[in-house]
Protein backbone atom coordinates (compact mmCIF):
# COMPACT_ATOMS: atom_id res chain seq x y z
CA UNK A 1 0.00 0.00 0.00
CA UNK A 2 1.20 3.61 -1.12
CA UNK A 3 -0.82 5.08 1.55
CA UNK A 4 1.24 3.22 4.34
CA UNK A 5 4.57 3.38 2.77
CA UNK A 6 3.92 7.35 2.55
CA UNK A 7 2.57 8.43 5.59
CA UNK A 8 5.12 6.24 7.80
CA UNK A 9 7.93 8.73 5.77
CA UNK A 10 5.38 11.69 6.65
CA UNK A 11 5.81 10.28 10.25
CA UNK A 12 9.60 9.99 10.24
CA UNK A 13 10.48 13.66 9.11
CA UNK A 14 8.18 14.88 11.75
CA UNK A 15 10.47 13.09 14.06
CA UNK A 16 13.37 14.31 12.81
CA UNK A 17 11.81 17.95 12.62
CA UNK A 18 10.67 17.83 16.17
CA UNK A 19 14.78 16.99 17.11
CA UNK A 20 15.91 19.69 14.98
CA UNK A 21 13.64 22.48 16.59
CA UNK A 22 13.86 21.58 20.26
CA UNK A 23 17.42 21.31 20.00
CA UNK A 24 17.11 25.51 18.44
CA UNK A 25 14.82 26.21 21.01
CA UNK A 26 17.17 25.10 23.32
CA UNK A 27 19.52 27.26 22.00
CA UNK A 28 22.14 24.81 20.80
CA UNK A 29 23.15 26.46 17.86
CA UNK A 30 25.52 23.08 16.51
CA UNK A 31 22.91 20.60 17.56
CA UNK A 32 20.51 22.42 15.48
CA UNK A 33 22.32 22.43 12.47
CA UNK A 34 22.66 18.87 12.56
CA UNK A 35 19.45 17.91 13.21
CA UNK A 36 18.37 20.69 10.90
CA UNK A 37 20.23 19.39 8.31
CA UNK A 38 18.98 15.54 8.67
CA UNK A 39 15.43 16.66 8.45
CA UNK A 40 15.97 18.80 5.34
CA UNK A 41 17.76 15.83 3.16
CA UNK A 42 15.01 13.51 4.61
CA UNK A 43 12.36 15.95 3.53
CA UNK A 44 13.59 16.64 0.38
CA UNK A 45 14.39 13.05 -0.69
CA UNK A 46 10.94 12.50 0.21
CA UNK A 47 9.55 15.47 -2.32
CA UNK A 48 11.38 13.98 -4.63
CA UNK A 49 9.95 10.56 -4.41
CA UNK A 50 7.16 11.89 -5.16
CA UNK A 51 7.62 14.43 -8.14
CA UNK A 52 10.22 12.30 -9.62
CA UNK A 53 8.56 8.52 -9.19
CA UNK A 54 4.92 8.86 -7.59
CA UNK A 55 3.49 11.52 -9.40
CA UNK A 56 4.54 10.85 -13.05
CA UNK A 57 3.31 7.21 -12.07
CA UNK A 58 -0.38 8.59 -11.55
CA UNK A 59 -0.40 11.11 -14.19
CA UNK A 60 0.55 8.62 -16.66
CA UNK A 61 -2.55 6.10 -15.80
CA UNK A 62 -5.18 8.52 -15.43
CA UNK A 63 -3.92 11.35 -17.95
CA UNK A 64 -4.44 14.05 -14.52
CA UNK A 65 -1.91 16.65 -14.97
CA UNK A 66 -3.24 19.79 -14.19
CA UNK A 67 -5.09 18.44 -11.10
CA UNK A 68 -4.10 17.63 -7.51
CA UNK A 69 -0.43 16.68 -8.35
CA UNK A 70 0.00 20.29 -9.51
CA UNK A 71 -1.62 21.42 -6.59
CA UNK A 72 0.74 19.27 -4.45
CA UNK A 73 3.81 20.31 -6.57
CA UNK A 74 3.35 23.81 -6.06
CA UNK A 75 3.27 23.34 -2.47
CA UNK A 76 6.46 21.55 -2.49
CA UNK A 77 7.62 24.72 -4.03
CA UNK A 78 6.43 26.92 -0.55
CA UNK A 79 7.91 24.10 1.08
CA UNK A 80 11.35 24.58 -0.35
CA UNK A 81 11.54 28.46 -0.52
CA UNK A 82 10.30 27.94 3.51
CA UNK A 83 13.69 25.59 4.03
CA UNK A 84 15.69 27.83 2.18
CA UNK A 85 15.29 30.81 4.38
CA UNK A 86 15.42 28.70 7.72
CA UNK A 87 18.55 27.65 6.52
CA UNK A 88 19.57 31.47 6.01
CA UNK A 89 18.65 31.80 9.34
CA UNK A 90 20.68 29.07 11.22
CA UNK A 91 23.41 30.33 9.24
CA UNK A 92 22.99 33.83 10.54
CA UNK A 93 22.29 31.72 13.99
CA UNK A 94 19.24 33.86 14.13
CA UNK A 95 17.09 31.05 16.55
CA UNK A 96 13.96 33.54 16.70
CA UNK A 97 13.72 33.35 13.14
CA UNK A 98 14.62 29.81 12.87
CA UNK A 99 11.64 28.86 14.62
CA UNK A 100 9.13 31.12 13.54
CA UNK A 101 9.84 29.56 10.27
CA UNK A 102 9.85 25.96 11.49
CA UNK A 103 6.48 26.77 12.90
CA UNK A 104 5.47 28.43 9.70
CA UNK A 105 6.82 24.81 7.90
CA UNK A 106 5.30 22.62 10.14
CA UNK A 107 1.58 24.06 9.44
CA UNK A 108 2.43 23.63 6.05
CA UNK A 109 3.53 20.39 5.60
CA UNK A 110 0.71 19.24 7.64
CA UNK A 111 -1.99 20.65 6.09
CA UNK A 112 -0.42 19.35 2.43
CA UNK A 113 0.24 15.99 4.07
CA UNK A 114 -3.43 15.83 4.99
CA UNK A 115 -4.47 16.13 1.95
CA UNK A 116 -1.70 13.90 0.61
CA UNK A 117 -2.92 10.87 3.22
CA UNK A 118 -6.49 11.50 2.93
CA UNK A 119 -7.25 12.19 -0.31
CA UNK A 120 -3.97 11.67 -3.40
CA UNK A 121 -2.56 8.44 -1.50
CA UNK A 122 -5.44 6.41 -2.02
CA UNK A 123 -6.20 8.02 -5.27
CA UNK A 124 -2.95 6.77 -6.36
CA UNK A 125 -3.83 3.34 -4.68
CA UNK A 126 -6.62 2.88 -6.63
CA UNK A 127 -4.89 4.53 -10.13
CA UNK A 128 -2.08 1.71 -9.68
CA UNK A 129 -3.10 -1.11 -7.80
CA UNK A 130 -1.05 -3.70 -9.92
CA UNK A 131 2.30 -1.56 -9.53
CA UNK A 132 2.34 -0.45 -5.72
CA UNK A 133 5.21 -2.51 -4.74
CA UNK A 134 7.19 -1.32 -8.19
CA UNK A 135 6.44 1.98 -7.38
CA UNK A 136 7.69 1.97 -3.85
CA UNK A 137 11.10 0.14 -4.27
CA UNK A 138 11.77 2.96 -7.01
CA UNK A 139 10.69 5.80 -4.46
CA UNK A 140 12.97 3.82 -2.18
CA UNK A 141 15.91 3.72 -4.59
CA UNK A 142 16.24 7.35 -5.27
CA UNK B 1 -12.65 12.89 -10.49
CA UNK B 2 -12.88 16.90 -10.97
CA UNK B 3 -14.75 17.51 -7.74
CA UNK B 4 -11.29 15.29 -5.70
CA UNK B 5 -9.37 17.48 -7.74
CA UNK B 6 -10.69 20.62 -7.32
CA UNK B 7 -11.42 20.42 -3.36
CA UNK B 8 -7.10 19.64 -3.42
CA UNK B 9 -6.89 23.53 -3.95
CA UNK B 10 -5.63 26.07 -1.54
CA UNK B 11 -7.74 27.96 0.66
CA UNK B 12 -10.85 30.63 -0.52
CA UNK B 13 -9.99 33.73 -0.15
CA UNK B 14 -8.49 35.34 3.00
CA UNK B 15 -11.29 37.77 3.47
CA UNK B 16 -13.93 35.08 3.76
CA UNK B 17 -12.39 33.31 7.20
CA UNK B 18 -11.15 36.51 8.55
CA UNK B 19 -14.62 38.20 8.41
CA UNK B 20 -15.81 35.77 11.09
CA UNK B 21 -12.64 36.15 13.24
CA UNK B 22 -12.39 39.63 13.15
CA UNK B 23 -16.08 40.09 14.28
CA UNK B 24 -16.05 37.58 17.21
CA UNK B 25 -14.14 39.78 19.57
CA UNK B 26 -16.80 42.56 19.09
CA UNK B 27 -19.34 40.35 20.11
CA UNK B 28 -17.23 38.89 22.80
CA UNK B 29 -16.71 42.73 24.34
CA UNK B 30 -20.11 43.62 24.21
CA UNK B 31 -21.24 40.99 26.28
CA UNK B 32 -18.40 41.63 28.79
CA UNK B 33 -20.18 45.29 28.78
CA UNK B 34 -23.14 44.10 29.46
CA UNK B 35 -21.54 42.03 32.14
CA UNK B 36 -20.37 45.06 33.90
CA UNK B 37 -23.39 47.30 33.26
CA UNK B 38 -25.99 44.52 35.03
CA UNK B 39 -23.58 43.77 37.51
CA UNK B 40 -24.07 40.62 39.90
CA UNK B 41 -28.03 40.51 39.04
CA UNK B 42 -27.22 39.31 35.79
CA UNK B 43 -26.57 35.58 36.25
CA UNK B 44 -28.62 35.46 38.82
CA UNK B 45 -30.53 32.54 37.37
CA UNK B 46 -30.63 31.46 33.56
CA UNK B 47 -33.65 33.13 32.98
CA UNK B 48 -32.81 36.47 33.74
CA UNK B 49 -33.06 38.64 29.97
CA UNK B 50 -29.46 39.39 30.71
CA UNK B 51 -28.21 36.02 31.26
CA UNK B 52 -29.89 35.31 27.59
CA UNK B 53 -28.66 37.85 26.26
CA UNK B 54 -24.91 37.20 27.21
CA UNK B 55 -25.28 33.96 26.75
CA UNK B 56 -26.31 34.15 23.10
CA UNK B 57 -23.65 36.82 22.33
CA UNK B 58 -21.15 34.92 23.73
CA UNK B 59 -22.46 31.43 22.13
CA UNK B 60 -23.66 32.95 18.94
CA UNK B 61 -21.13 35.87 18.11
CA UNK B 62 -17.98 34.46 19.48
CA UNK B 63 -18.13 30.66 19.40
CA UNK B 64 -20.64 30.19 16.70
CA UNK B 65 -18.54 32.77 14.74
CA UNK B 66 -14.95 31.68 15.06
CA UNK B 67 -16.39 27.96 13.91
CA UNK B 68 -18.63 28.88 11.23
CA UNK B 69 -15.19 31.20 9.16
CA UNK B 70 -12.78 28.33 10.42
CA UNK B 71 -15.11 25.91 8.72
CA UNK B 72 -15.58 27.68 5.40
CA UNK B 73 -11.45 27.71 5.90
CA UNK B 74 -11.00 24.46 6.46
CA UNK B 75 -13.62 22.15 4.81
CA UNK B 76 -11.58 21.52 2.39
CA UNK B 77 -8.49 20.46 4.03
CA UNK B 78 -10.31 18.15 6.69
CA UNK B 79 -12.09 16.64 4.61
CA UNK B 80 -11.53 17.50 0.76
CA UNK B 81 -14.65 19.06 0.24
CA UNK B 82 -15.11 21.93 -1.70
CA UNK B 83 -16.95 24.92 -1.15
CA UNK B 84 -18.39 26.35 -3.74
CA UNK B 85 -18.42 30.50 -4.03
CA UNK B 86 -17.29 30.79 -0.73
CA UNK B 87 -16.95 34.16 -1.15
CA UNK B 88 -20.33 34.92 -1.71
CA UNK B 89 -21.85 31.99 0.90
CA UNK B 90 -19.54 33.14 3.42
CA UNK B 91 -20.52 36.84 3.25
CA UNK B 92 -24.04 36.41 3.31
CA UNK B 93 -24.10 33.70 6.40
CA UNK B 94 -21.64 36.37 8.20
CA UNK B 95 -23.87 39.19 7.69
CA UNK B 96 -27.03 37.22 8.63
CA UNK B 97 -25.50 35.32 11.67
CA UNK B 98 -24.20 38.85 13.04
CA UNK B 99 -27.26 40.72 12.50
CA UNK B 100 -28.91 37.88 13.68
CA UNK B 101 -27.17 37.84 16.88
CA UNK B 102 -27.41 41.54 17.79
CA UNK B 103 -31.16 41.69 17.41
CA UNK B 104 -31.61 38.35 19.56
CA UNK B 105 -29.66 40.23 22.25
CA UNK B 106 -31.90 43.12 21.84
CA UNK B 107 -35.07 40.81 21.29
CA UNK B 108 -34.00 39.56 25.23
CA UNK B 109 -33.71 42.93 26.64
CA UNK B 110 -36.35 44.27 25.20
CA UNK B 111 -39.06 41.60 25.49
CA UNK B 112 -40.32 42.66 22.12
CA UNK B 113 -42.05 40.52 19.56
CA UNK B 114 -40.78 42.29 16.53
CA UNK B 115 -37.34 41.68 17.61
CA UNK B 116 -37.77 38.09 18.56
CA UNK B 117 -39.26 38.35 14.69
CA UNK B 118 -36.14 40.08 13.19
CA UNK B 119 -33.68 37.58 15.13
CA UNK B 120 -35.99 34.28 13.81
CA UNK B 121 -35.66 35.37 10.37
CA UNK B 122 -31.96 36.46 10.25
CA UNK B 123 -30.49 33.57 12.43
CA UNK B 124 -32.75 31.30 11.30
CA UNK B 125 -31.58 31.89 7.29
CA UNK B 126 -27.79 32.63 8.57
CA UNK B 127 -27.59 29.47 10.49
CA UNK B 128 -29.65 27.52 7.91
CA UNK B 129 -27.38 28.13 5.14
CA UNK B 130 -24.16 27.24 6.88
CA UNK B 131 -26.27 23.94 7.82
CA UNK B 132 -26.73 23.55 4.09
CA UNK B 133 -23.05 25.04 2.89
CA UNK B 134 -21.91 22.59 5.81
CA UNK B 135 -23.81 19.20 5.13
CA UNK B 136 -23.44 20.19 1.16
CA UNK B 137 -19.75 19.63 1.47
CA UNK B 138 -20.24 16.68 4.02
CA UNK B 139 -21.70 14.92 1.83
CA UNK B 140 -19.53 15.53 -1.00
CA UNK B 141 -16.22 14.58 0.99
CA UNK B 142 -14.81 11.86 -1.44
CA UNK B 143 -13.64 9.94 0.89
CA UNK B 144 -15.25 8.84 4.03
CA UNK B 145 -13.00 9.12 7.26
CA UNK B 146 -13.50 8.89 10.54
CA UNK B 147 -13.57 12.97 10.49
CA UNK B 148 -16.20 13.46 7.95
CA UNK B 149 -18.11 10.87 9.79
CA UNK B 150 -17.68 13.19 13.02
CA UNK B 151 -18.60 16.11 11.42
CA UNK B 152 -21.42 14.60 10.28
CA UNK B 153 -22.91 13.85 13.53
CA UNK B 154 -21.98 17.42 14.78
CA UNK B 155 -23.48 18.89 11.71
CA UNK B 156 -26.86 17.08 12.98
CA UNK B 157 -25.88 18.48 16.07
CA UNK B 158 -25.93 21.85 14.69
CA UNK B 159 -29.56 21.23 12.89
CA UNK B 160 -31.00 19.84 15.96
CA UNK B 161 -29.96 23.20 18.10
CA UNK B 162 -30.95 25.62 15.44
CA UNK B 163 -34.20 23.75 14.95
CA UNK B 164 -35.15 23.86 18.95
CA UNK B 165 -33.93 27.16 19.60
CA UNK B 166 -36.19 28.53 16.30
CA UNK B 167 -39.09 26.87 18.08
CA UNK B 168 -38.38 28.78 21.06
CA UNK B 169 -37.97 32.08 19.39
CA UNK B 170 -41.15 31.47 17.99
CA UNK B 171 -43.01 31.15 21.18
CA UNK B 172 -41.47 34.41 21.92
CA UNK B 173 -42.41 35.89 18.47
CA UNK B 174 -45.85 34.87 18.48
CA UNK B 175 -46.79 34.92 22.30
CA UNK B 176 -50.25 32.80 21.11
CA UNK B 177 -47.85 29.93 19.92
CA UNK B 178 -48.08 26.81 22.70
CA UNK B 179 -44.35 26.55 23.43
CA UNK B 180 -43.17 24.28 25.81
CA UNK B 181 -40.73 26.44 26.80
CA UNK B 182 -38.34 24.45 30.06
CA UNK B 183 -38.27 21.24 28.67
CA UNK B 184 -37.53 22.82 25.27
CA UNK B 185 -34.61 25.38 27.02
CA UNK B 186 -33.06 22.33 28.16
CA UNK B 187 -33.02 20.36 25.20
CA UNK B 188 -31.36 23.49 23.53
CA UNK B 189 -29.45 24.15 25.67
CA UNK B 190 -27.27 20.02 25.80
CA UNK B 191 -27.72 19.72 22.60
CA UNK B 192 -25.54 23.07 21.41
CA UNK B 193 -23.38 22.55 24.32
CA UNK B 194 -22.68 18.98 23.19
CA UNK B 195 -24.13 18.05 20.19
CA UNK B 196 -23.11 21.03 18.02
CA UNK B 197 -19.71 22.75 20.06
CA UNK B 198 -18.55 19.95 22.08
CA UNK B 199 -18.87 17.45 19.00
CA UNK B 200 -17.43 19.87 16.61
CA UNK B 201 -13.95 20.70 18.97
CA UNK B 202 -13.61 16.77 19.25
CA UNK B 203 -13.13 15.79 15.92
CA UNK B 204 -11.24 18.74 15.05
CA UNK B 205 -8.69 18.11 18.03
CA UNK B 206 -8.16 14.79 16.54
CA UNK B 207 -6.99 16.14 13.54
CA UNK B 208 -5.00 19.12 14.47
CA UNK B 209 -3.43 17.76 18.46
CA UNK B 210 -1.43 14.95 16.42
CA UNK B 211 -0.65 17.54 13.83
CA UNK B 212 0.36 21.01 15.57
CA UNK B 213 2.02 19.14 18.67
CA UNK B 214 3.08 16.37 16.95
CA UNK B 215 1.56 13.67 19.96
CA UNK B 216 0.10 10.01 18.98
CA UNK B 217 -3.03 9.68 17.37
CA UNK B 218 -6.31 9.25 19.13
CA UNK B 219 -7.24 5.97 19.19
CA UNK B 220 -8.96 4.53 16.39
CA UNK B 221 -12.42 3.34 18.52
CA UNK B 222 -12.52 7.11 20.17
CA UNK B 223 -12.89 8.71 16.92
CA UNK B 224 -15.00 6.08 15.32
CA UNK B 225 -17.11 5.59 18.19
CA UNK B 226 -17.41 9.16 20.78
CA UNK B 227 -19.40 11.13 18.01
CA UNK B 228 -21.94 8.28 17.44
CA UNK B 229 -22.19 7.91 20.81
CA UNK B 230 -22.79 11.55 22.13
CA UNK B 231 -25.16 11.51 20.15
CA UNK B 232 -27.23 8.82 21.19
CA UNK B 233 -26.44 9.67 24.73
CA UNK B 234 -28.21 13.27 23.37
CA UNK B 235 -31.15 11.13 22.51
CA UNK B 236 -31.53 9.55 25.41
CA UNK B 237 -31.37 12.46 27.35
CA UNK B 238 -34.32 14.28 25.73
CA UNK B 239 -36.07 11.31 25.91
CA UNK B 240 -36.06 11.03 30.02
CA UNK B 241 -36.71 14.65 30.05
CA UNK B 242 -39.98 14.29 28.04
CA UNK B 243 -40.47 10.83 30.28
CA UNK B 244 -39.74 10.53 34.01
CA UNK B 245 -38.26 7.37 34.14
CA UNK B 246 -35.70 5.21 36.86
CA UNK B 247 -32.44 6.03 35.68
CA UNK B 248 -32.63 9.20 34.43
CA UNK B 249 -29.72 10.43 35.24
CA UNK B 250 -27.73 7.64 33.42
CA UNK B 251 -27.46 9.83 29.56
CA UNK B 252 -26.14 12.68 31.99
CA UNK B 253 -23.78 10.45 33.68
CA UNK B 254 -23.00 8.77 30.54
CA UNK B 255 -22.39 12.47 28.55
CA UNK B 256 -20.10 13.81 31.78
CA UNK B 257 -18.07 10.56 31.81
CA UNK B 258 -17.46 10.51 28.09
CA UNK B 259 -16.35 14.48 28.21
CA UNK B 260 -14.25 14.24 31.09
CA UNK B 261 -12.71 10.75 29.17
CA UNK B 262 -11.60 12.65 25.98
CA UNK B 263 -10.29 15.50 28.59
CA UNK B 264 -8.37 13.59 30.08
CA UNK B 265 -6.90 11.14 27.18
CA UNK B 266 -5.95 14.59 25.06
CA UNK B 267 -3.83 15.84 28.57
CA UNK B 268 -2.39 12.15 28.52
CA UNK B 269 -1.55 12.92 24.66
CA UNK B 270 -0.43 16.60 25.19
CA UNK B 271 2.00 15.30 27.82
CA UNK B 272 3.63 12.94 25.18
CA UNK B 273 4.06 15.29 22.50
CA UNK B 274 7.37 15.14 20.41
CA UNK B 275 7.64 18.82 19.94
CA UNK B 276 9.18 20.36 22.97
CA UNK B 277 8.09 23.97 22.31
CA UNK B 278 5.30 24.98 24.38
CA UNK B 279 3.13 27.66 22.19
CA UNK B 280 0.58 29.24 23.20
CA UNK B 281 -1.89 26.68 21.41
CA UNK B 282 -0.95 24.79 24.11
CA UNK B 283 -1.43 26.40 26.81
CA UNK B 284 -5.29 27.30 25.47
CA UNK B 285 -5.63 23.46 24.98
CA UNK B 286 -4.49 22.41 28.59
CA UNK B 287 -6.42 25.09 30.13
CA UNK B 288 -9.88 23.72 28.31
CA UNK B 289 -9.37 20.07 28.90
CA UNK B 290 -8.70 21.38 32.91
CA UNK B 291 -11.99 23.51 32.49
CA UNK B 292 -14.01 20.55 30.91
CA UNK B 293 -13.38 17.91 33.44
CA UNK B 294 -14.44 20.91 35.60
CA UNK B 295 -17.68 21.26 33.89
CA UNK B 296 -18.26 17.37 34.03
CA UNK B 297 -17.45 17.09 37.32
CA UNK B 298 -19.76 20.10 38.67
CA UNK B 299 -22.19 18.70 36.42
CA UNK B 300 -22.31 14.94 37.87
CA UNK B 301 -22.79 16.92 41.37
CA UNK B 302 -25.14 18.96 40.62
CA UNK B 303 -27.22 15.86 39.64
CA UNK B 304 -26.86 14.89 43.28
CA UNK B 305 -27.78 18.73 44.69
CA UNK B 306 -24.66 20.35 45.29
CA UNK B 307 -24.68 22.78 44.65
CA UNK B 308 -28.27 23.50 45.33
CA UNK B 309 -30.17 24.48 41.89
CA UNK B 310 -31.40 27.65 42.94
CA UNK B 311 -27.74 29.02 43.62
CA UNK B 312 -25.46 30.86 41.29
CA UNK B 313 -23.07 28.06 41.64
CA UNK B 314 -25.98 25.74 39.20
CA UNK B 315 -24.31 27.63 36.40
CA UNK B 316 -20.70 26.60 36.72
CA UNK B 317 -20.89 23.54 34.82
CA UNK B 318 -21.93 25.63 31.80
CA UNK B 319 -19.81 28.69 32.90
CA UNK B 320 -16.91 26.09 32.61
CA UNK B 321 -17.92 24.25 29.39
CA UNK B 322 -18.50 27.68 27.63
CA UNK B 323 -16.13 30.35 28.96
CA UNK B 324 -13.34 27.26 30.34
CA UNK B 325 -13.54 24.60 27.66
CA UNK B 326 -15.11 26.04 24.42
CA UNK B 327 -13.24 29.39 24.34
CA UNK B 328 -10.18 28.09 25.39
CA UNK B 329 -9.92 25.99 22.37
CA UNK B 330 -11.36 28.32 19.90
CA UNK B 331 -9.08 30.92 20.93
CA UNK B 332 -6.00 28.81 20.66
CA UNK B 333 -7.10 27.42 17.55
CA UNK B 334 -6.88 31.46 16.14
CA UNK B 335 -3.72 31.84 16.97
CA UNK B 336 -2.67 28.65 14.91
CA UNK B 337 -4.88 29.66 12.03
CA UNK B 338 -4.65 33.40 11.20
CA UNK B 339 -0.92 33.85 11.43
CA UNK B 340 -0.76 30.72 9.22
CA UNK B 341 -3.60 32.35 6.73
CA UNK B 342 -1.70 35.58 6.23
CA UNK B 343 1.50 33.73 5.57
CA UNK B 344 0.07 31.48 3.23
CA UNK B 345 -1.88 34.64 0.77
CA UNK B 346 0.74 36.34 1.24
CA UNK B 347 2.93 33.52 -0.42
CA UNK B 348 0.57 32.69 -2.99
CA UNK B 349 0.51 36.98 -3.92
CA UNK B 350 4.37 36.34 -4.77
CA UNK B 351 3.58 33.76 -6.82
CA UNK B 352 1.61 35.63 -8.25
CA UNK B 353 3.71 38.70 -9.05
CA UNK B 354 7.22 37.19 -10.47
CA UNK B 355 9.18 39.97 -9.90
CA UNK B 356 8.93 40.11 -6.10
CA UNK B 357 10.59 36.78 -5.77
CA UNK B 358 13.41 37.19 -3.80
CA UNK B 359 12.24 40.87 -3.09
CA UNK B 360 9.58 40.14 -0.50
CA UNK B 361 9.37 37.35 1.78
CA UNK B 362 6.11 36.88 3.74
CA UNK B 363 6.84 37.21 7.50
CA UNK B 364 6.90 34.14 9.28
CA UNK B 365 3.75 33.02 11.73
CA UNK B 366 5.54 34.55 14.65
CA UNK B 367 6.04 37.57 12.97
CA UNK B 368 2.57 37.82 12.21
CA UNK B 369 0.97 37.43 15.53
CA UNK B 370 4.20 38.48 18.12
CA UNK B 371 4.23 35.33 21.04
CA UNK B 372 4.29 37.68 23.95
CA UNK B 373 1.36 39.36 22.82
CA UNK B 374 -0.95 35.79 22.58
CA UNK B 375 0.15 34.57 25.92
CA UNK B 376 -0.92 37.92 27.83
CA UNK B 377 -4.15 37.29 25.97
CA UNK B 378 -3.74 34.14 27.52
CA UNK B 379 -3.42 35.52 30.83
CA UNK B 380 -6.08 37.64 30.62
CA UNK B 381 -8.42 35.61 29.30
CA UNK B 382 -7.30 32.89 32.47
CA UNK B 383 -7.80 35.47 35.11
CA UNK B 384 -11.22 36.60 33.57
CA UNK B 385 -12.37 32.85 33.70
CA UNK B 386 -10.74 32.87 37.38
CA UNK B 387 -12.57 35.74 38.67
CA UNK B 388 -16.18 35.28 36.68
CA UNK B 389 -16.20 31.27 38.58
CA UNK B 390 -15.20 33.32 41.68
CA UNK B 391 -17.74 35.43 41.23
CA UNK B 392 -20.47 32.73 41.34
CA UNK B 393 -19.52 32.47 45.10
CA UNK B 394 -18.46 35.93 45.54
CA UNK B 395 -21.26 38.10 43.33
CA UNK B 396 -19.05 41.22 44.11
CA UNK B 397 -15.94 39.98 41.74
CA UNK B 398 -18.59 39.86 38.98
CA UNK B 399 -17.80 43.36 38.06
CA UNK B 400 -14.03 42.74 37.98
CA UNK B 401 -14.44 39.82 36.05
CA UNK B 402 -16.11 41.95 33.42
CA UNK B 403 -13.39 44.10 32.84
CA UNK B 404 -10.77 41.12 32.78
CA UNK B 405 -13.11 39.59 29.91
CA UNK B 406 -13.45 43.00 28.08
CA UNK B 407 -9.68 43.38 28.32
CA UNK B 408 -9.06 39.90 27.07
CA UNK B 409 -11.27 40.17 24.07
CA UNK B 410 -9.86 43.58 23.24
CA UNK B 411 -6.43 42.43 23.15
CA UNK B 412 -7.54 39.33 21.24
CA UNK B 413 -9.45 42.00 18.55
CA UNK B 414 -5.71 43.85 18.31
CA UNK B 415 -4.15 40.76 18.16
CA UNK B 416 -6.07 39.51 14.95
CA UNK B 417 -6.13 43.20 13.69
CA UNK B 418 -2.65 44.10 13.08
CA UNK B 419 -2.21 40.26 11.60
CA UNK B 420 -4.94 41.54 9.06
CA UNK B 421 -3.20 44.75 8.45
CA UNK B 422 -0.16 43.60 8.12
CA UNK B 423 -1.70 41.52 5.39
CA UNK B 424 -2.76 44.50 3.61
CA UNK B 425 0.51 46.41 4.05
CA UNK B 426 2.80 43.24 2.99
CA UNK B 427 0.14 42.65 -0.16
CA UNK B 428 0.40 46.74 -1.25
CA UNK B 429 4.28 45.73 -1.46
CA UNK B 430 4.26 42.97 -3.09
CA UNK B 431 1.71 44.29 -5.49
CA UNK B 432 4.06 47.30 -5.95
CA UNK B 433 7.05 45.07 -7.31
CA UNK B 434 4.76 44.65 -10.30
FE1 LIG C 1 3.89 15.90 -0.88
Amino acid sequence: MITDFMTGEHRHCDQLFALAESAANDDHLDGARSAYAEFEAALLGHLDMEEQVLFPAFEARTGMNGGPTAVMRMEHEQMRAVLGQMQRALAGGSMDDFLGLAETLNVLIQQHNMKEEHMLYPMTDRALAGEAGAIIERMRAL
Amino acid sequence: MTSAALSLEQAPPLSVPLRFFLTAPLFGMAAAAMLLLAGPDVLLSRWSPATLALTHLFVLGVLTMVMCGALFQMLPVLVGAHVRRPRLWGGICHGLLAGGTAALAAAFLTTAPLAFRCALMLLGGGLALFVVVLGGGLLRAPRVHDSVRGMRWAAGGLAVTVGLGLALTLGHAWASLPILRVPLTDLHLSWGLLGWVALLITVVSWQVIPMFQMTPEYPRWLRRWMPAAIFALLAWFSLSAAVTWPGSSLPLAGLAAACAGYAVWTLVLLAQRRRTIGDVNLWFWRLGMAALIAAALFALAGRFGLPPAASRLALAPALLFLAGFALSVVNGMLYKIVPFLVWLHLQQRIGEHPAARGQVAPPNMRAVIREPRARAQWWLHAAGLTLLLAGLAAPVLLRPAAVVWFASFALLGYNLFTAARLYRSEAARIAACG
